[in-house]
């Protein structure tokens, strides 16, 4: 029992927390962007494996760590806009159209993989990113090991929450965001068009899922390979929910749910075959539904989220 | 930009809305079939003949609509009450593992009798899967997306467990695969040596089945009013959570029956790659036919003839078989544009 305990005291378990949490505050800071504004976006499991495989294929075929980066945001932000232009001012269903940009971006996905590398059997690897200890903060034990020796794209990570924190709260643009999903019709009273303020958010919020996705393959897994987003966009869904939609709670709730991930990990070394490994890969997706239950009671949806909007109405 | 409401079109006028969402997948997937150096004639030439050339190319067509009818059934009648089940994949292996417990000779019952309790078993267990979130919507107000999406990840690993545990099958040389079903509980086939099953015809039947239900009983109308105003039908007196429940127990049990043909009528076993993505496709296959139970039957043979048909052409074309997947994503969205254009007129200002 004090060995399952001690994992907690270990500072390369809250390393490992830290980059499992990664992947996931970058897309579920998207799918905040996108809620916030009224647009449920069921395109990120999609728009993930879109970024995992553009971020990847840039650097395997000679571009640079960064230029995989914004290539991945950038094909991320096209299907947001894709996503955008059915949903916002067509109006179509969330729920419908989400599904299908995931089934478009999953296919063209693999049909593109397919079609650039016919011959490999096992997938190629690259030259990800290294860790960048920060001098001096990552010295504190535990803490400082598990926060400042890790990736630039987890301090990016961390940065990005920060950034929409504050673009929410604290500026012109993200009162028109919030107001877009909770009272579209006072931001059309201001002058301010609300399918714009979606439809801009919806391709912000993308970009930001497709960079969670390239996080994969350039900063852990090193390389693509088919059905590797597994479920983590679903993941960010719940955990948007269960972090009231705010940026901050939302990041409490992904470092919370990466850290049991990282335990069960190592839990299952320590069980070894007691415990079916299947138990502990259920996990994660029973935790999210038990997060979604958890919090369904007191859970305040934006107002107009998945309410489409036309001018002039009401 | 505005949408204004249009008055109905005529039957003739209404079909060339999802006619032409077609030929828009067509030319998108075009492009692609030029990215991969093909030509697009040809391919789809070949695509249509892998699809219908020949007796073999139809039949193999035919059952591979088969699971797609169930799915295809089970998301058109969920969605129909706006009841999101993006978890028919889970149902499908509910059923599926429903059909090798029973099937591999815990039940010494003749076939008349252990084919009808195998299949309603498998229906139970759908139903009771799906009955889950839908409990959780109407009660808590969790998001019944989420929480089937994840499902299905969770039953994957469910039936892996089992594959690899209770299920396992002792001679299968350590594949997890499960035992073959008793010869009593295999759906025989339509045709004598050729793959297509008595699962297609059950495919048919249950289609008329739904359709009726939907469109001649109480239940049905119930159903569609719920999701086309929930706020006014629990106004006018409709118990919107009960009809919410039943609508969860039809759908799930529709979606099982997939797992349970694939199991008795084809595969004979349960093996992890039994589906590969029924439970997703069926949402296409749902849209394409306007929720319609009967159009799911067409609509369920058109998307198993494109991915049959690509699976032959991409052996003899080297474009890669993914472009069945794009095509059959691509004619969701543009059949989803297509029906709004059908409904409303859009206005430039």
């Amino acid at each position: 029992m004090t060995e399952a305990l001690d994992i907690l005291l270990t500072a390369s378990f809250w390393v490992a927390a830290i980059r499992i949490a990664s992947p996931l505050i970058f897309a579920t800071m998207g799918e905040l962007i996108c809620e916030r504004a009224g647009v449920l976006n069921l395109g990120i499991e999609g728009i993930m494996t879109v970024g995992a495989f553009a971020g990847w294929f840039t650097v395997y075929s000679g571009g640079d760590l960064w230029a995989g980066v914004a290539v991945a945001a950038t094909a991320g932000a096209m299907f947001g806009l894709l996503h955008a232009i059915l949903t916002v001012p067509l109006g179509l269903s969330q729920h419908v159209v989400g599904i299908g940009i995931t089934l478009l971006a999953t296919s063209l996905t693999a049909f593109t993989y397919r079609l650039l590398l016919p011959e490999v059997t096992s997938p190629p690897k690259i030259e990800p990113f290294q860790p960048l200890p920060i001098p001096g903060l990552s010295q504190i034990p535990v803490v400082g090991e598990a926060l400042f020796s890790q990736t630039p794209l987890t301090y990016l990570a961390f940065l990005t929450v920060a950034l929409v924190a504050w673009v929410l709260y604290r500026t012109p643009l993200g009162l028109a965001v919030r107001a877009a999903g909770e009272n579209p019709s006072a931001v059309e009273a201001q002058g301010i068009s609300v399918s714009g303020i979606r439809i801009g958010a919806v391709m912000v919020g993308s970009a930001l899922m497709a960079v969670g996705g390239a996080f994969l393959t350039m900063s852990a897994f090193n390389s693509f390979f088919f059905e590797m987003i597994n479920g983590r966009g679903w993941i960010c869904i719940a955990l948007v929910v269960f972090g009231s939609w705010r940026p901050g709670k939302a990041l409490l709730g992904a470092i919370l749910f990466a850290a049991f991930d990282a335990y069960q990990v190592r839990l299952q070394q320590i069980t070894g075959a007691l415990v079916p490994y299947q138990v502990f890969l259920m996990l994660p997706y029973l935790l999210s539904i038990l997060a979604l239950i958890l919090v369904a009671r007191r859970a305040t949806y934006p107002r107009a989220l998945m309410i489409p909007y036309q001018k002039g109405e009401r | 930009m505005r949408l204004e409401p249009k008055p109905a079109p005529s039957i003739a006028v209404a079909l060339l809305y999802p006619a032409g969402a077609v030929v828009v997948t067509l030319a998108l997937t075009a492009l692609l079939v030029l990215a991969a150096g093909a030509s697009p004639l040809s391919v789809f030439g070949l695509v249509a003949r892998g699809a219908a050339g020949s007796q073999f190319a139809i039949l193999e067509t035919l059952t591979r609509a088969t699971p797609l009818i169930f799915t295809g059934l089970a998301v058109a009648v969920a969605f129909r009450a706006r009841l999101w089940n993006i978890g028919a994949e889970a149902q499908l292996y509910a059923g599926a593992v429903i059909t090798v417990v029973l099937g591999t000779g815990a039940l010494p019952w003749p076939s008349w009798l252990l084919l009808p309790a195998i299949a309603i078993s498998a229906m139970i267990a759908g139903a009771l899967l799906l009955l889950f979130p839908a409990v959780l919507k109407t009660r808590l107000g969790v998001d019944e997306v989420v929480t089937t999406l994840l499902l299905n990840f969770v039953v994957l690993l469910f039936v892996s467990m089992l594959l690899e545990g209770l299920l396992k099958d002792p001679m299968g040389l350590g594949w997890p695969q499960s035992r073959k079903v008793i010869e009593a509980a295999q759906l025989p086939r339509i045709i004598t040596g050729k793959r297509l099953h008595y699962g297609f015809a059950l495919a048919i039947a249950s289609a008329v089945i739904v359709w009726v239900i939907m469109k001649k009983t109480a239940l049905g109308y119930e159903m569609r009013a719920v999701g086309h105003n929930p706020e006014a039908s629990r106004f006018a007196g409709i118990p919107v959570n009960r009809v919410l429940m039943k609508t969860a127990i039809l759908s799930g049990g529709l979606a099982a029956l997939a797992g349970f043909s694939e199991v008795a009528g084809l595969k004979g076993n349960l093996t992890l790659d039994l589906s590969p993505g029924f439970g997703y496709s069926g949402i296409v296959v749902a849209m394409l036919a306007m929720l319609n139970p009967l159009g799911v039957v067409a609509a369920a043979i058109f998307v198993a003839g494109i991915f049959v048909g690509a699976d032959a052409m991409s052996r003899t074309a080297g474009v890669p078989s993914y472009i069945a997947d794009v095509m059959v994503a691509l004619s969701l969205l543009t059949m989803v544009v297509a029906i709004l254009l059908m409904r409303f007129r859009v206005r430039w200002r």
